[in-house]
């Protein structure tokens, strides 16, 4: 099978903040150069670069700064963080068709210092082509303009169905910052919350999300380097396997404004996606001992366990009241602290803790890893050991 | 497609109280029809002339026979709320008080983001009727909003 031969050999990130001082370029030059320094491999020769559609940092301008000898191939994805795992979809279908040697993947921002996508927006410009996203213009005169209100829109049909209330999801959240608590790179570290906490946090959009079940806005930048399964043996790192990688966008479904298709209950996307990524590999949920799944806001979660086939439609919160996303529970996820608890890098940092968990180097590192699911709802893949 | 600046006032704009404050629509080529008839208080959408099938987002072709024949239509203007939130941080730009968002499913079949006005936020149930009224944006436009169904 032809997807088994691309592998992760470097992951690199600059530290995460709330003002990082510097521009994304140099964010992302710097985030660049950690991960070949990590794998072992010279900035010069990297031939592919993988960025999103929304990233603002140059891929010329980013070559310049690292050198880079002669760019064999180019690529962006849309759809923001829901498509973070299709770089890796891109990065292996390059790698598997010997269009490259070595991929650099990244997204750098300034999204708290800079800009701030949880707050109004001041201009619109982000709603036209190429960034998967153009039925949000049906949202704005309706005082529906910021990520939470789209998410909250979505998610409260799954609360209705499966009577799911804001406290299951606090479960999620304090979870999550108990991993980010002993994580030194995480912006909430020796910071973890009870679940009052949780309820006592203030409303963001009633009644589906509080503050604490929200995503942080960060600035830092996170890349990852890409390569095929036969070199990664010579480097210096353990290589973890692209096991598999794909992408879904199944009809009527858009990021985030996800108001179209038929089941509003639940995320077709990630449904898709794990259907995909199972047949491509010949894996199954059972299979996973970690999963790394995009938490831009608690209900993206329990959508996301479930369509993955962990637990049945609807039982996400029984599965996260029991401890099974605890470092000894049946799937511990999101072992950084998530993007509520590390940082938001749009879900680049939750991928890189997906290839430390397989490298078997986290902090917060569960036993005995084989396989990891990185899920961003709209792509996934499979990382797995040599 | 029109620059999505020129319908939306920047947000810091400072709106007045005598004016509407709510923000007129980002009016695309591909959707304009729908905005000019609601600026005349007319719900339509777009009905496929081969096949009959509705469609919302609009787009120029049919997506189940992908016939290029399209009808704007008369909706109906009833549905039901299929979902509803309240904003409350950061607020709402342009409302004094934190609308009431829906995603109404029409009796055609598609659905459509919109507000729930003229009854409580907590006094709103899943699946509860409504129907089509309008409200003035800035910029002398109007869109369409939902009242519980007389
Ligand atoms: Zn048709």
């Amino acid at each position: 099978m032809t997807q088994r031969q691309a592998a992760i050999v470097g992951i690199g990130a600059t530290e995460f903040s709330k003002e990082s001082g510097r521009t994304e370029l140099q964010l992302a030059a710097e985030c660049a150069k950690a991960a070949c320094d990590d794998a072992g491999i010279s900035p010069k020769d990297i031939d592919g670069m993988i960025t999103f559609t929304i990233d603002n940092s140059d891929e010329i301008g980013l070559a310049r700064c690292l050198g880079v000898k002669d760019l064999a191939y180019t690529s962006r994805i849309p759809g923001g963080g829901a498509a973070a795992a299709a770089t890796l979809y891109h990065a292996m279908a390059l790698i598997d068709a010997n269009v490259c040697e070595n991929v650099l993947i990244w997204r750098a921002m300034n999204e708290r210092s800079q800009y701030r996508f949880g707050q109004t927006p001041t201009n619109m410009s982000g709603y036209t082509a190429g960034h998967g996203t153009g039925s949000l213009l049906w949202c704005i005169p309706f005082g529906a303009m910021t990520p939470g209100t789209w998410a909250g829109l979505a998610g409260r049909p799954y609360m209705e169905k499966y009577g799911v209330t804001n406290r299951d999801f606090g479960l999620l959240s304090v979870q999550q910052r108990k991993y980010a608590s002993t994580n030194p790179k995480a912006w909430f570290y020796e910071k973890p919350i009870t679940l009052d906490d949780h309820q006592n946090s203030r409303w963001i959009v009633e009644p589906v999300l509080r503050l604490l079940d929200c995503c942080q806005e960060s600035d830092g930048a996170v890349a990852i380097l890409v390569t095929s399964m036969e070199r990664a043996r010579d480097l210096k790192q353990p290589p973890v396997r692209i096991l598999g990688a794909t992408q879904s966008i199944p009809r009527n479904v858009e990021v985030i404004a996800n108001f179209y298709h038929d089941d509003l209950a639940v995320m077709p996307e990630a449904e898709g996606t794990a259907k995909r990524l199972y047949k491509q590999t010949g894996m199954k949920p059972g299979d996973m001992q970690a999963a790394m799944i995009y938490d831009a806001f608690s209900p993206h979660v329990f959508m996301q366990l479930e369509a993955f086939g962990f637990c049945k439609r609807g039982e996400a919160k029984d599965f996260i009241a029991s401890g099974e996303i605890d470092i000894g529970g049946k799937l511990p996820i999101n072992t950084h602290g998530g993007l509520m608890g590390e940082a938001y890098i749009h879900g680049m940092n939750t991928m890189a803790e997906g290839v430390r968990q397989v490298r078997g180097s986290a902090v917060n590192q569960v036993r005995n890893v084989r396989n990891v699911l990185v899920s961003s709802g709209m792509a996934g893949a499979i990382l797995a050991r040599d | 497609m029109t620059a999505p600046n020129e319908a939306a006032p920047a947000p810091d704009a400072v709106p007045t109280a005598a004016k509407p404050t709510r923000l007129a629509p980002i009016v695309t080529l591909d959707a304009k029809f729908f905005w000019d008839a609601s600026d005349r208080e007319e719900f339509v959408g777009q009905q496929c002339g081969a096949c009959g099938k509705f469609r919302f987002p609009p787009a120029p072709m049919c997506a189940h026979c992908n016939s290029l024949d399209t009808r704007i239509v008369q909706l109906s203007g009833r549905g039901k709320v299929v979902s509803w939130i309240k904003p409350i941080h950061p607020p709402a730009f342009g409302f004094k008080e934190p609308p009431t968002v829906a995603v109404i499913e029409l009796e055609e079949g598609t659905r459509f983001v919109s507000n729930v006005v003229g009854i409580a936020f907590e006094a709103v149930t899943m699946n509860m009727a409504v129907e089509v009224c309008f409200e003035a944006t800035m910029g002398n436009h109007k869109v369409p909003v939902f009242r519980p169904a007389q």
